[in-house]
């Protein structure tokens, strides 16, 4: 399977796993989307150092997981596109700092190795709870949140009308670059004679797309706002999850928590 | 380029979302002016495009490698600059949160990194200088066009995607999470974009060029209803561009290898410095001096699982490490109990369904 292709099974996965049914679906959109924004906030600002402290963030997205039945599977295979970059900057801090911070028997565990470690669980960290929120949260829904967060109608807009076209594209997309390889076998991408004319043909269809688009949504009597879906009620019990998720980060932000955990059976 | 969430650090995040936010609002303004609620539609299939396109595997002749279409001048050659720059943090919203590419927090640094600098650098200091000025008037109407938008699209993704590496450079540097030096890095990331660049600008130049000839309306500040004349064909004007590229990439490449190498230069300055003899762990003279020991030692007494163990010869030290460790330990059994629980609860609901 091409990489168009992937990309459209990827997309029609997530909204799979919206549309699926649990407490954490039901919640209101813009509790999630704050959360999230704090969790993310709270995992990178912790010390490049700090590793035993952080994993303690690890309890709320393996909390949301159970919570929302979703598969951890599919978000490990995103972490393919993360952890790359990530990698390739943290892979350098073993090399420039090699203070040993740390000994486990006789061997020594440097800064570097530390700091490496400390960012490739905030990237991982992150990814999850990003991927969890998209996971359980439809497209109209969150732009329903950012309509409350006050981001401009046009943008919020634009995104739900892309999203919605991007499946459009992808699946034309994918038909024709299939057909070109059905045609140039052994060919593995385009050549250098179609470089302009296979992007720029579907570019020029596109726009005579949007032309109809554009129509339609007048005759429908869109006036440059869109009415979405009605989202689940903000409860006192949503604003509680938020209100205690966030509280949780802020504590095991400033308190090591495993470390206190530790104190109470060794000491 | 995509960064990603762990790159930044949450102030470096703030002030690049603060920065791309008023980006935004000045474009939201300055489209709402016109109060044309066609483009939306336009913008949307576009960008729609593009993210499709991006996926598009270009090959390069001569190389087993493959190139990629570069959004942003794109979408300012056929948008213009602020609908383009809208469009494009549409297109990095949809890649962040359904690809994992690049992350939430990261999305402000990543709008800045390559939809600014793309769209509006790209537009105002490329793109419409060069179409309104009186390049290449020797060659025909028709001929100038086409020489304007390839000059405009290769000039345009290599500048704009030098200054985003920089950018990405810039913003992970002040964010203290790589160790490694500020010149360094940079000399590692800009020659990859120059060269990111040059492909992506032949590619960019190629999609325009076949919207100059077949629909030259849709493209921004080319004066339409030129005559066809002197036509060359496509597979000409690709091959000339590039071999431009080729001329210019060698150039450039030859220019940066008479610097000496920023790794190597920072490596050889090391081991003159005493360091690599240091390696052996000789922890009498290692430490003592080094800036870097002195910055480790003042975190370990703030960390539980990194403490002075190695260096202090109190008994508490150990302790506190193993505290660490059980800590740790236990963090793990709840996360594990939380999966037991969440699995029986699951289980039960499934059976209460049936």
């Amino acid at each position: 399977m091409d990489k168009v292709s992937h990309a459209l099974v990827e997309f029609r996965e997530m909204d799979a796993l919206a549309a699926q049914e649990s407490p954490l679906h039901r919640m209101h959109p813009l509790i999630k989307l704050l959360v999230t924004l704090a969790y993310i906030v709270f995992v990178v600002s912790f010390d490049k150092y700090a590793l035993s402290a952080l994993i303690v963030m690890v309890l709320y997205p393996i909390l949301l997981f159970q919570i929302s039945g979703i598969p951890v599977r599919t978000c490990f295979y995103k972490l393919r596109v993360v952890l790359p970059l990530v990698c390739a900057v943290g892979l350098f801090n073993p090399f420039f700092d090699r203070a040993p911070l740390l000994f486990v028997g006789s061997v020594a565990v440097s800064g570097g190795v530390i700091s490496m470690l400390t960012l490739m669980l905030k990237g991982i960290f992150a990814l999850m709870a990003s991927f969890l929120l998209i996971a359980t949260t439809p497209m109209d829904q969150i732009c329903a949140a950012l309509r409350i967060l006050r981001v401009p109608s046009l943008l919020v807009t634009l995104l739900l009308l892309t999203y919605r076209y991007i499946s459009v594209m992808l699946r034309e997309v994918s038909v024709m670059s299939e057909a070109y390889h059905l045609r140039a076998p052994k060919q593995r991408g385009i050549h250098v004679s179609a470089w302009g004319s296979f992007l720029g043909q579907l570019l020029l269809r596109s726009m005579d797309r949007a032309d109809a688009l554009y129509q339609s949504m007048q005759l429908r009597g869109f006036h440059g706002e869109f009415y979405y879906a009605e989202s689940p009620r903000c409860t006192p019990g949503a604003v509680g999850y938020g209100v205690g998720c966030v509280a949780f980060f802020a504590l095991a932000r400033y308190v090591d928590l495993p470390q206190a955990l530790g104190n109470l059976f060794v000491r | 380029m995509h960064m990603a969430d762990a790159l930044l650090a949450p102030a470096v995040a703030a002030t690049m979302y603060a920065a791309s936010g008023v980006a935004a609002g000045a474009s939201v303004h300055e489209l709402r002016k016109d109060e044309n609620t066609q483009k939306l539609p336009v913008m949307a299939v576009t960008a729609a495009l593009v993210f499709a396109g991006q996926m598009i595997n270009y090959t390069i002749p001569g190389t087993g490698s493959s190139g990629h279409l570069c959004g942003g001048m794109l979408l300012t050659g056929l948008l213009g600059p602020q609908a383009g720059f809208l469009s494009m943090i549409v297109i990095l919203a949809i890649q962040c949160l359904f690809f994992a590419d690049g992350g939430l927090l990261a999305l402000g640094a990543n709008v800045w990194n390559m939809a600014f600098y793309g769209c509006f650098v790209g537009y105002y200091l490329i793109w419409r200088p060069i179409m309104r000025g009186k390049l290449f008037s020797g060659m025909g109407a028709r001929g100038a066009g086409r020489a304007k938008i390839i000059l405009a699209s290769l000039l345009g993704c290599v500048l704009t995607l030098q200054l985003g590496a920089f950018s990405v450079v810039a913003e992970t540097s002040l964010s203290g999470i790589t160790e490694l030096p500020f010149g360094t890095f940079l000399g590692i990331m800009l020659p990859i974009h120059l060269a990111i660049g040059l492909i992506e600008g032949v590619i960019t130049a190629a999609v325009l060029l076949f919207v100059y000839e077949t629909r030259p309306e849709l493209l921004r500040d080319i004066g339409a209803g030129a005559g066809a004349e002197s036509r060359t064909s496509l597979k000409t004007t690709v091959v000339v561009l590039a071999l431009v590229a080729a001329i210019v990439g060698g150039g450039f490449s030859l220019l940066a290898s008479s610097n000496p190498d920023g790794l190597e230069w920072s490596l050889f300055g090391n081991a003159e410095a005493g360091y690599s003899e240091n390696m052996g762990l000789d922890e009498d003279e290692f430490g003592v001096t080094s800036s870097a020991a002195d910055r480790a030692a003042a975190v370990q007494e703030k960390t539980a699982i990194l403490p002075d163990y190695a260096f202090s010869d109190s008994d508490s030290a150990a302790g506190t490490t193993v505290s660490g460790l059980v800590g740790s330990t236990l963090v793990a059994a709840i996360a594990v109990l939380i999966c037991f629980i969440g699995g029986f609860f699951r289980k039960k609901h499934k059976a209460a369904a049936k």
